[in-house]
């Protein structure tokens, strides 16, 4: 432990939470594009996606102003997925929210400020890209961690956050049980392994980030489960004490976009929202995406994007049939989650 | 309506109008009371209604169900207890601290006494943060403590510690003007009068400054019960050992079950303000015995 290192996971979080207060105040930090603004976009996102949209934000401004002729002003609102979801819904004027998860977006489509075919707006059931959930450990693989089932061993212990308050924490959770599944595993067997996995968890996290703080800043754990995306970062700034594992075959992370139609509409922004959404499918947006270490979609093609390695993938509707069943049936009160740490004489 | 002020002081001809209005030395009453009650009424008295309302839209079933499992039932334990332990241990080191800084001269001084006011400045998260970065197996401190078994970091130990952290300026600042304000010579006289040291401190000291300590113990505990931001850093949030009663709040909003998370609140809030009832109470009963 350095003390730079510490001192730059302090100033990381404090910043992260500091972000969190502004989304929750609804006042985003901007994005100047230097020209007068004609129209002016809040995408409400998630944590990992601040450096991608940072980009992003530069590419569809100057792409606008060239197609259409008016100078376009994106602002971003950065926090936990689930409590920006809840922020849009009590009013945060989002042109767009691009979140982790589907739930999310389906909650503000449930209060109504969206409609509820948003799935169907845009390609690929509105995931302009994807991600897949790796592993990250100590450098050299020291516990030579390979796939799903090392996991499984007794002298290893596991990071990752909160599925009950984390976006990061539910892929991971869905990734685990779905492993044992794809591999021809029973749901009883799956239930098994993962009890097993969260038994030899030291530390939930309630977010994506802290869990990353948990694992390289404090050195706790064999094996960190993430996103890819986030798997890089934490690579990168690790000065080469960290590296990633791919298993055989993980969970596709699907994080979904929309318009939210009651705030365009009333702003009268829906032209540049729905552009603004569409870019992410073009070539320049793949490109953008793709730099930030998110899977690009692209019709038509099968196999992993240029640069990133093969995978073999299962989704959400693989591992629990839907979301809907997946946050009432593992993650809900009373769900598979919470039996995990169920005392045995107690019941709820 | 009667008054505790002995009758003379006021002619009996005077109505009780302008008897408000006479005594009232500073202007600009009238509006006074009413920024208050507005600004009370706002900041505190609306919020509150909503909270209840909220979780009493569950009904008496719904509610129990959300805020009475087992689960709710540990994290509250967890929250009450190492609070507790938190107000106990910053009620007594603010009195030390503030007794050292008040009555002692060394060099140094003045910056410690800035020193009181950091943990009020920085983000609690930070606090958290550091904390369990010194206290893990391979942090600073927890290279030494961990091999003795001393875990600070991912128990309970480690909230009660960034509990004392976040809860001790205001316990120091509380006590400090109070032991400034006492009489060195009532402790002289007692001296003189034959009293020993320690009957100088616990008959006529302590007397003095015990509803300050009381006063320290009731805003610490308030402090400690509230706070997230630290916790949930050096906790660990294990369920039924180190998870506290707002991370399960929490966890409720992530699955949009607004009225369930406010239950769990209320109960909480029910729990802080029957505890800081008896503070109250007991601090008023010291400071008749005092006078």
């Amino acid at each position: 432990m350095t003390l730079p290192r510490l001192l730059f996971g302090v100033t990381f979080l404090s910043v992260a939470s500091l972000a969190g207060l502004l989304a929750g105040c609804a006042k985003p930090t901007g994005d100047g594009t230097g020209t007068t603004p004609t129209v002016e976009l809040l995408n409400v996102s998630y944590d990992p996606t601040r450096e991608l949209y940072k980009d992003f934000n530069i590419a569809f401004a100057r792409h606008y102003l060239a197609e259409h002729g008016t100078a376009v002003s994106i602002k971003q609102s950065h926090a936990a997925s689930g409590s920006q979801s809840r922020a849009v819904i009590d009013g945060l004027e989002a042109d767009v929210v691009t979140l982790a998860t589907w739930p999310d977006v389906e909650a503000i489509a449930k209060s109504g400020l969206t409609r509820a075919d948003w799935q169907h707006r845009f390609d690929n059931a509105s995931i302009p890209y994807h991600s897949v959930v790796v592993f990250v450990v100590r450098k050299r693989n020291p516990k030579e961690i390979s796939d799903w089932s090392d996991l499984d061993r007794d002298d290893l212990t596991i990071i990752t956050p909160n599925p009950k308050t984390s976006g990061n924490g539910k892929y991971s959770f869905l990734a685990a049980w779905g492993s044992v599944l794809a591999a021809g595993g029973s749901a009883d067997e799956a239930r098994g392994f993962v009890e097993r996995l969260y038994r030899r968890t030291p530390v939930l996290d309630t977010g994506a980030r802290a869990a990353t703080a948990t694992f390289s800043q404090k050195g706790i754990g064999d094996v960190h489960l993430t996103f890819e995306n986030e798997a890089h970062l934490e690579v990168e700034e690790s000065n080469g004490s960290l590296e990633i594992v791919y298993p055989k075959r993980s969970i596709r992370v699907d994080p979904p976009v929309a318009v939210i139609d009651a705030n365009v509409d009333r702003k009268a922004t829906r032209h540049a929202a729905e552009a603004y959404l569409g870019f992410l499918y073009s070539p320049e947006g793949r490109g953008i995406v793709a730099k930030h270490h998110y899977r690009p979609w692209t019709a038509g093609t099968v196999g992993p994007p240029e640069g990133f390695p093969a995978i073999e993938m299962f989704d959400v509707e693989f591992v629990t049939g839907s979301w809907d069943e997946a946050m009432k049936n593992l993650f809900g009160e009373g769900g598979e989650f919470d039996r995990i740490y169920q005392p045995a004489k107690a019941t709820n | 309506m009667h008054t505790a002020s002995p009758p003379t002081t006021v002619p009996p001809s005077r109505t009780a109008a302008s008897r408000a209005r006479r005594r009232a030395v500073l202007p600009g009453f009238g509006i006074s009371a009413a920024i208050t009650s507005l600004v009370i009424t706002s900041l505190v008295i609306f919020p509150l209604t909503v909270l209840v309302l909220r979780a009493a839209s569950l009904g008496p079933a719904g509610f129990l169900a959300a805020a009475w499992t087992p689960r709710a039932r540990a994290a509250y334990a967890v929250s009450l207890g190492s609070s507790l332990a938190a107000a106990v241990i910053s009620s007594l080191v603010g009195l030390l601290v503030a007794w050292v800084l008040v009555r002692l001269e060394f060099p140094g001084r003045r910056i410690l006494d800035a020193l009181v006011d950091v943990p009020l400045a920085l983000p609690t998260a930070v606090a958290g943060l550091v904390y369990s970065t010194l206290y893990v197996e391979k942090g600073w401190l927890g290279q030494w403590l961990v091999p003795m078994g001393i875990r600070g970091a991912y128990s309970l130990l480690g909230i009660v510690l960034v509990l004392v952290f976040v809860s001790v300026p205001f316990a120091i600042r509380v006590v400090q003007p109070v032991i400034e304000s006492l009489d060195k010579d009532t402790e002289e006289a007692a001296r003189l009068l034959g009293a020993s040291r320690s009957q100088t401190f616990f008959r006529v000291v302590l007397p003095g400054i015990l509803p300050a300590v009381v006063t320290a113990f009731a805003l610490s505990l308030a402090r400690a019960l509230g706070e997230y931001g630290s916790v949930v850093f050096i906790s660990g949030n294990m369920p039924f050992k180190t998870e506290i009663a707002p991370v399960l709040i929490v966890s409720r909003l992530e699955e949009f079950a607004y009225a369930e998370a406010t239950a769990i609140a209320v109960v909480l809030l029910g729990m802080s303000l029957s505890m800081l009832l008896v503070v109250n109470v007991l601090q008023q009963r010291l400071a008749r015995n005092a006078q």
